[in-house]
């Protein structure tokens, strides 16, 4: 069904999804909606496309084919409207090395549009909920991967954003992150989310939907 | 949206706090230009230069070091995420072109106050050139600053980034590398300065920083789409 026809209450449309990398297709026909304030968590092996997805989700790749429609914008034309509503949690934490953990923070919010005592109020909140308050003034240099990763987690919900786009969000994490990022970008925080990952025990008791993408073979949708 | 001037003063506040704290590009710059008045001064065994061979030592070596900074400008954006997260927030990405070039031109007047005076020490006579050179310097430093942002940008996703910068930025230097020595020429001839064609000169500096500037503006959007 094409996306205008669908729900008006589905935050994520996605129908005959294809994207290719030169000759190779990283995904191909893949189709799911996603209602708002859902999880969805995409399953599958390695280079099944899941990373792709969540880009193409996030604005940062274009469709090769396809229809893609996120928070009512369709994409990639009014990819302009949806920048700032999402949470964006990649593989890199999109942190610069030689600032502080409080200084990245500054700058991705005045990149969001958040400045002031506003901001300062949002980064020592996240900060405090990831408990990076006391480690925030430390170059991300000289952090460990466990500590970039409760950062990131800060940058993504830092503006407050509807979706959550998640890649391996436990990453790196030890048990007491893991409880404390859950807070944030779990299902409780009630925002829409779309998490990839390959530890479906951890994650599977939290989804609404299950995605499995496969290689060379038409993605499921359970 | 977020108003570009926040974006801009974000990014230019962020790089230039960068820079301050690892020291990754001036020096470089500053060194190898100082190195080079080194060598021309022992290689041309002089003394004293003037004219249009002061002003090819001049701009050569200003040409090439800030070259070494134009190819670091965007690496914290490949390999740190930093184009991500911009391509994510709700801002004009002109924007960053905008701060990018401003803390090239930032860079590269810094470069100038280090170098120029030792330039001045090692090979000039006269001293009376040097205020009206300043106009020169501004205006190259803008068109440097605006060509340089847009080839380092495109560079940048390469692995042959450093030959490609040099490879694609110096042909497009000429013009500005011509109107740069022409306009100095004169301000360094051995009895002081003269002023002829001067002002024909930074005109022409003045048009090329508007075109790679208003060229730069509009087409930077789509060199970070994927």
């Amino acid at each position: 069904m094409p996306p205008e026809q669908e729900d008006s209450q589905a935050a994520i449309v996605v129908a005959g999804l294809r994207r290719d990398y030169g000759d190779r297709p990283a995904l191909d026909r893949v189709g799911f909606d996603l209602e708002a304030g859902a999880s969805l968590v995409v399953l599958g092996p390695n280079g099944a496309g899941k990373t792709t997805l969540l880009r193409i989700l996030a604005t940062l790749l274009r469709p090769s084919a396809g229809q893609v429609r996120v928070l009512g914008c369709e994409l990639p034309k009014e990819a302009w409207k949806l920048r700032g509503r999402i949470g964006y949690l990649g593989h890199e934490p999109l942190l610069y090395r030689d600032l502080s953990g409080r200084e990245n923070l500054r700058f991705h919010a005045r990149l969001q549009g958040i400045g002031g005592a506003e901001a300062t109020a949002r980064i020592e909140s996240v900060l405090a909920a990831t408990g990076m308050e006391r480690r925030a003034d430390q170059r991300v240099a000289e952090l460990s991967a466990g500590m970039r990763q409760r950062l990131a987690i800060c940058r993504c919900v830092l503006h407050a954003p509807e979706l959550l786009l998640l890649d391996e969000p436990d990453s790196n994490l030890d048990a007491e992150g893991r409880e404390l990022a859950r807070q944030l970008i779990g299902p409780g925080a009630g925002r829409t989310r779309v998490v990839v990952t390959h530890d479906p025990d951890r994650f599977l008791p939290e989804a609404d939907r299950v995605l499995r993408l496969g290689i060379d073979e038409r993605a499921a949708v359970a | 949206m977020t108003p570009s001037r926040a974006a801009f003063a974000a990014i230019l506040g962020k790089d230039l706090r960068t820079e301050l704290r690892t020291l990754q590009s001036l020096p470089a710059m500053a060194l190898f230009a100082i190195t080079t008045f080194v060598i021309f001064r022992f290689g041309l065994d002089r003394t004293s230069l003037s004219g249009s061979l002061a002003s090819g030592v001049l701009w050569a070596t200003l040409l090439f070091a800030a070259v070494l900074g134009i190819n670091r400008l965007f690496v914290a954006e490949r390999e740190e995420g930093g184009f991500d997260a911009i391509r994510l927030a709700p801002i004009d990405r002109s924007a960053l072109f905008v701060a990018k070039a401003t803390a090239l031109v930032v860079y590269l007047a810094a470069l100038e106050l280090v170098t120029v005076p030792i330039f001045a020490i090692f090979f000039l006579n006269d001293l009376g050139g040097l205020l009206p050179l300043l106009a020169v310097l501004a205006l190259a430093d803008l068109g440097l600053a605006a060509t340089g942002t847009l080839i380092s940008s495109m560079a940048v996703n390469s692995r042959a980034r450093d030959l490609l910068v040099p490879l694609v930025l110096l042909p497009l230097a000429v013009p500005l590398m011509i109107a740069a020595t022409g306009a100095t020429e004169p301000l360094l001839e051995a009895g002081g300065p003269v002023y002829d064609r001067f002002g024909s000169w930074l005109l022409v500096l003045g048009l090329y920083d508007l075109i790679f500037g208003l060229v730069g503006y509009a087409v930077f959007d789509f060199l970070l789409e994927d």
